[in-house]
């Protein structure tokens, strides 16, 4: 595991460094309505990006074109400089053109989900271990010494043999953290990871949370925590009706809100 | 009340259990293999496929089992066809294998559209967090859909299978002397339909309680999720991986 200091994790990336994720010019519709309108965002080794926006302008959308949830209309997505390849379809829009390599991209993109999505028929450990076993193929003794130790590190090693709807919301958001960190991820897509919460649960998974960033980890989380968007991220993209509105450093972009769209965005939440 | 008749027709019947017990586990194993087709079949996307499986269905659901088990035994061998063939003429000349085929293809359609039914009930969040760890199709289906929809399809798949005790007693029409045939020929020879088909009737029931219970075993032992969470001083095994 990398752990380099947080100060030096937020550094500026020297641009000739080949961006852990490049987005470029993403559209997608579903039907007539146009969700993206052209997103491009880079990130780079070491990033956490906070994405914030109203509810509806696309944020989940954009987070599940990258690993390929959805499928983008155009535009294009590298992870780690590699072009995820598309193919036209007859109808006009387009889809993977190689579904493995789309599957070995995702092994490297691991995903938190708002209602944590855990398998609800595995263990705790057991949902640590499938996808390592069965997707990356190492060993399961190592897969499983690895789940306890994160297990532990998420201060949830107790409850490895529990099922997910034996646990608390925190306590499945924190396996479900766990669990994306046994693939030894690339980067890491956090949609809305506290919004199922209740409040008093949001803390602990914020905090598992902001270890990762201090370790380094690459990010892209979709939040609406403004705290966490304001003091671990290293850049905050605002997106406002499917478009990027506005992309800055945290502290400035708070202090000083870019466009009136951000300017109104805060000051609904400051209420 | 006459005891002795009572239990001489019980051991009777009882000693045409096994014959029962062939002809409906072979029913419900091959209408089983069918199922996974058709629902395989239905799954794949493949238009002609759902058309097939539509029209098997509307065919072997919309009609009586009995009516199906007549045209099988009596109908086909009116085809030339049939009777040369080296293949089906020996199944369909025999009463036993035209009742399990006829059983088997019943079975089939209702079994395909509980599977599909449980399919579909899969939560979305469960095979997307899946995708999205990098599984293939097969792996997916393998660890997380299958196990889900299995354990959903169970409470109606083994109401579809106590049904089909049930409709094992149709043999007796083609002359089949399982228990029902075996219960009708008392019947006959005695005169006593009343205690005869007490008798029958009570082998039935406990037939289908027993099989009711493994069922509700099965069930249990594969939803440890969804029974009442342990206490926390209790430390649970870990199930091992059974698929
Ligand atoms: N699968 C879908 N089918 C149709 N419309 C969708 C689908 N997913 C999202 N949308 C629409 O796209 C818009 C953006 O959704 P989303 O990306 O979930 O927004 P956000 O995450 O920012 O709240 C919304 O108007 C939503 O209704
Ligand atoms: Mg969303």
């Amino acid at each position: 595991m990398p752990a380099s200091p947080a100060a030096a994790a937020k550094a500026a990336p020297s641009s000739d460094e080949t961006p852990a994720i490049s987005v470029k010019d993403l559209r997608k519709c579903f039907g007539d309505h146009e969700v993206l309108k052209g997103i491009s965002l880079e990130a780079h080794k070491g990033d956490v990006i906070s994405i914030l926006g109203s509810s509806g302008s696309g944020k989940s959308t954009m987070l599940r074109c990258i690993n390929l949830l959805e499928t983008p209309d155009s535009g294009e997505v590298r992870v780690d400089g590699e072009l995820i390849r598309m193919k036209p379809t007859r109808d006009g829009h387009q889809m993977p053109a190689d579904i493995r390599q789309v599957e070995r991209i995702r092994a490297n993109l691991a995903m938190v989900f708002q209602s944590f999505n855990l398998w609800s028929h595995m263990t705790v450990l057991e949902n640590l271990v499938a996808a390592p076993t069965h997707v990356l193929k190492r060993p399961r003794a190592e897969c499983l010494e690895q789940a306890e130790a994160l297990l532990k590190r998420v201060g949830i090693w107790e409850r490895r043999n529990y099922y997910p709807p034996h646990m608390s919301g925190g306590q499945q958001q924190r396996a479900a953290i766990a669990r994306a960190l046994a693939m030894n991820p690339k980067v890491m897509l956090f949609d809305e990871p506290t919004s199922a919460l209740d409040p008093e649960l949001v803390g602990e998974v914020l905090r598992v949370m902001r270890s990762l960033a201090e370790e380094g980890r690459t990010m892209l989380v979709v939040t609406h925590e403004m705290g966490f968007a304001r003091d671990v991220s290293s850049k905050v993209m605002f997106l406002h009706k499917g478009e990027v509105d506005s992309v800055g450093e945290p502290k400035e972009m708070f202090a000083r809100p870019p466009t009136p769209q951000f300017k109104q965005f805060i000051a609904n939440f400051n209420k | 009340m006459d005891f002795d008749f009572y239990l001489s027709t019980m051991w009777s019947v009882l000693k045409a259990l096994p014959l029962t017990l062939e002809i409906w586990f072979s029913g419900v194993a091959i209408g089983l293999v069918i199922a996974t087709g058709l629902t395989w079949l239905r799954a794949s996307g493949y238009k002609l496929g759902e058309y097939f499986t539509r029209g098997y269905v509307f065919v072997f659901r919309g009609s009586p089992l009995l009516v199906q088990l007549y045209l099988i035994y009596f109908g086909l061998s009116q085809f030339d066809f049939v009777r040369h063939s080296p293949i089906l003429w020996p199944i369909l000349r025999d009463p036993m294998y035209c009742t399990i085929v006829a059983m088997a293809l019943n079975t089939a359609a209702y079994s395909s559209e509980i599977f599909r039914g449980s399919l579909r009930a899969v939560p979305v969040g469960q095979i997307e967090a899946a995708k999205a760890f990098g599984m293939s199709a097969f792996t997916r289906f393998r660890l997380v859909t299958l196990p889900i929809a299995l354990r959903l399809a169970l409470p109606a798949y083994s109401t579809e299978i106590i049904l089909m005790t049930k409709a094992t007693a149709l043999a007796s029409v083609v002359t089949i002397m399982e228990m029902m045939g075996t219960a009708q020929k008392i019947q006959h020879d005695t005169f006593r339909p009343i205690e005869v088909l007490t008798c029958a009737g009570v082998i039935y029931l406990l037939l289908n309680l027993s099989i009711a219970r493994l069922f509700a075993w099965v069930e249990y032992l594969l939803s440890p999720h969804l029974r009442p969470a342990p206490e926390q001083s209790q430390q649970v095994k870990p199930v091992p991986e059974v698929l």
